[in-house]
């Protein structure tokens, strides 16, 4: 016990009290009613985002503000949705570690549970986006990956590639690749357009065209799609191809330069 | 050296003077000569160019192998068919097949070529003295003057008419040359100046291919338009989107810097070329935060709040903004052409 109480002016004892009131709170509510929160959507809403809300005034509160209004260190979260709440979380994104030109990906460091109920309380704040569903980023049609290339390279690749391989942008900025992006994170990116990428939203991109660009990259990005030329050398386009030219053609070509213009071994009578 | 250990003195070739010329001991400066001539090997020991042999037939039998291997790869193999090689990943065995089997056979014969040289191909070395090229004396005097009789007998000095003509005659003669040229092709009229464009002409959207609502255009989105009654079957599309191709931005009524860019778009919706105006690539690297737009060719960067103003890079003249407003029915419309030539400068552009 005086242990416990050593530590209690700690930096991070108010985290800890607040999580294990966060617990004990939760666990109560789904001992006492568990029946009752699966009946009552409303109430489970709410209570979702009263969680949202408590996990948001830890973890996201001191750059966007108590109400999600924004601050100087972080713009307003009204109207975002919940869609944006669970890329910029799911992706490990936010809660943003360092500033910089452009907030990076990382590791996720809240469950899934704890992302929807934040994604909750923001929705709650303005209407934006919902966060899709698997029939949103599932494209039906046959032909879909063609006509998705043709919609990425109209749309999308001028930024991330023709390959979904990533480029740069202007001061530090980029646009990151796209393999091995979830299609539900790819989905919500269109739909939010995260910190620079501009937005895609149904009025101007319709959920089947999303659909389409997605099953486009997920087949493209995927390490089973052939290499037909070989190589694909991160499909990176001619600065690679042409380094790896000069470099390794070039350097095979100049040994057997040197190799044909060797002397032989003489043989000299001593 | 151990080399020649093993090697029986008969083999060994006759002690004989170098063949190369032999300096002066007393001059410090003169030409050495070329180095006195050393065998290889397969020079002297028959085993070892025999070896040399059977290793140059190696090689060529094993284009020839490979040879037989593509044709076989290219009848047996199905070029749908996806292998998977270590360090390369997923491939097409078809293709993987042919280059490796090409590439063997192309391989060996260079390198039995070079090997058959450098093993067993004579390596005396030659001297090739260089001659003057200057001719002798005597036939620079009879040219000289056959020259000069030549030039007496046509009087082309004394008939200074003749001499004249010739010359204005001859320099006349490429100017037809250049008047063909105009039969190259069509001038290039006002085509540079105009595109499709015009009072009334509504924006439709790229993607759907149908007109657009101010409303549907979200702020920090970005959409692609074409001009109304053009489609992508048209024969000449490619010509004309070349010129058309429009992209939407929405820009919160406040970040509008410049009021002449907010009055040519509509409650924020601003239409720019997306034809880079340096050398013609298109640039749609939109950054909606930023308002900044990036050429991926050489960097030029354009602030669409600031009517398409040139921040950075080599770009001469700033993006143009299509004046739109909407019709009676909501859709976005054209109020007519660009007021400034779309794409890279041209002689006859103005500032």
């Amino acid at each position: 016990m005086k242990k416990l109480s050593a530590r209690r002016r700690h930096p991070l004892a108010a985290l800890v009290v607040l999580l294990f009131a966060l617990a004990c709170t939760g666990g109560i509510y789904a001992a006492v009613s568990p029946g009752q929160a699966q009946a009552d959507t409303s109430s489970s809403q709410s209570l979702a985002v009263e969680e949202g809300k408590k996990l948001f005034a830890v973890g996201c509160s001191s750059c966007h503000g108590a109400a999600g209004q924004g601050t100087s260190d972080g713009p307003s979260l009204v109207g975002v949705g919940a869609a944006a709440v669970d890329f910029q979380v799911g992706t490990g994104r936010m809660p943003a570690q360092q500033p910089g030109p452009q907030v990076e990906k990382h590791k996720v460091i809240y469950t899934q549970a704890q992302i929807d109920q934040m994604a909750a309380f923001v929705a709650s704040l303005g209407a934006g986006p919902a966060i899709p569903t698997q029939s949103d980023w599932t494209s039906n049609e046959k032909d879909a990956v063609s006509k998705g290339g043709e919609l990425f390279r109209t749309n999308c690749a001028q930024c991330h590639n023709f390959a979904g391989s990533g480029g740069a942008l202007s001061n530090g900025k980029f646009a990151p690749s796209l393999r091995g992006v979830s299609a539900k994170h790819i989905y919500e990116a269109m739909l939010t357009g995260p910190q620079n990428m501009p937005t895609f939203p149904d009025s101007t991109m319709p959920q089947q065209e999303k659909a389409a660009i997605i099953a486009y990259v997920t087949s493209t990005g995927s390490s089973d799609s052939p290499n037909y030329g070989g190589l694909g050398l991160g499909r990176l386009g001619p600065v690679t191809e042409g380094l790896f030219g000069w470099i390794f053609a070039l350097g095979a070509l100049i040994f057997a330069a040197i190799w044909i213009a060797a002397r032989t071994t003489k043989v000299k009578k001593s | 050296m151990s080399s020649q250990d093993n090697m029986s003195e008969e083999h060994l070739p006759e002690a004989t003077q170098p063949h190369g010329e032999v300096a002066v001991h007393d001059d410090p400066f003169a030409d050495p000569g070329l180095p006195p001539h050393e065998h290889r090997r397969t020079d002297i020991d028959e085993r070892a160019a025999r070896r040399a042999e059977r290793q140059v037939a190696l090689l060529f039998t094993l284009s020839m192998l490979a040879t037989i291997g593509f044709i076989a790869a290219y009848v047996a193999i199905d070029k749908s068919k996806v292998v998977y090689i270590f360090p390369f990943g997923h491939v097409s065995a078809l293709n993987f097949a042919l280059g490796t089997t090409l590439g063997i056979s192309l391989f060996c014969i260079g390198a039995g070529a070079v090997h058959w040289a450098r093993t067993l191909m004579s390596d005396e070395e030659h001297v090739q003295e260089r001659h003057p090229i200057e001719a002798s004396p005597e036939v620079r005097e009879k040219v000289f003057r056959d020259f000069r009789v030549g030039a007496a007998e046509s009087g082309f000095g004394r008939r200074k008419l003749i001499r004249n003509t010739l010359i204005g005659a001859m320099a006349l003669v490429p100017l037809s040359a250049v008047v063909l040229f105009r039969d190259l092709g069509p001038l290039p009229e006002k085509k540079l100046f105009n595109t499709d464009w015009a009072q009334g002409v509504r924006l439709i959207n790229m993607n759907t291919n149908l007109p657009m609502k101010a409303s549907d255009i979200g702020v920090g989105s970005l959409t692609f338009a074409m001009p109304e009654g053009l489609t992508e079957s048209d024969e000449n599309f490619q010509e004309k989107i070349a010129k058309d191709a429009l992209m939407l931005v929405r820009i919160q009524p406040q970040d509008i810097k410049d009021k002449q860019t907010a009055q040519w778009g509509y409650e924020g919706v601003l239409a720019y070329s997306k034809i880079c105006t340096h050398v013609g690539c298109p640039i749609s690297l939109y950054e909606q935060q930023t308002h900044h737009v990036l050429c991926p060719c050489h960097q030029s960067t354009f602030d669409l709040s600031d009517g398409g103003r040139v921040i950075f890079g080599p770009a001469g003249h700033p993006l143009p903004q299509l004046q739109i407003t909407v019709d009676g029915q909501g859709y976005l419309t054209a109020q007519g052409d660009f007021s400034k030539p779309v794409g890279p400068g041209f002689w006859e552009r103005s500032a």
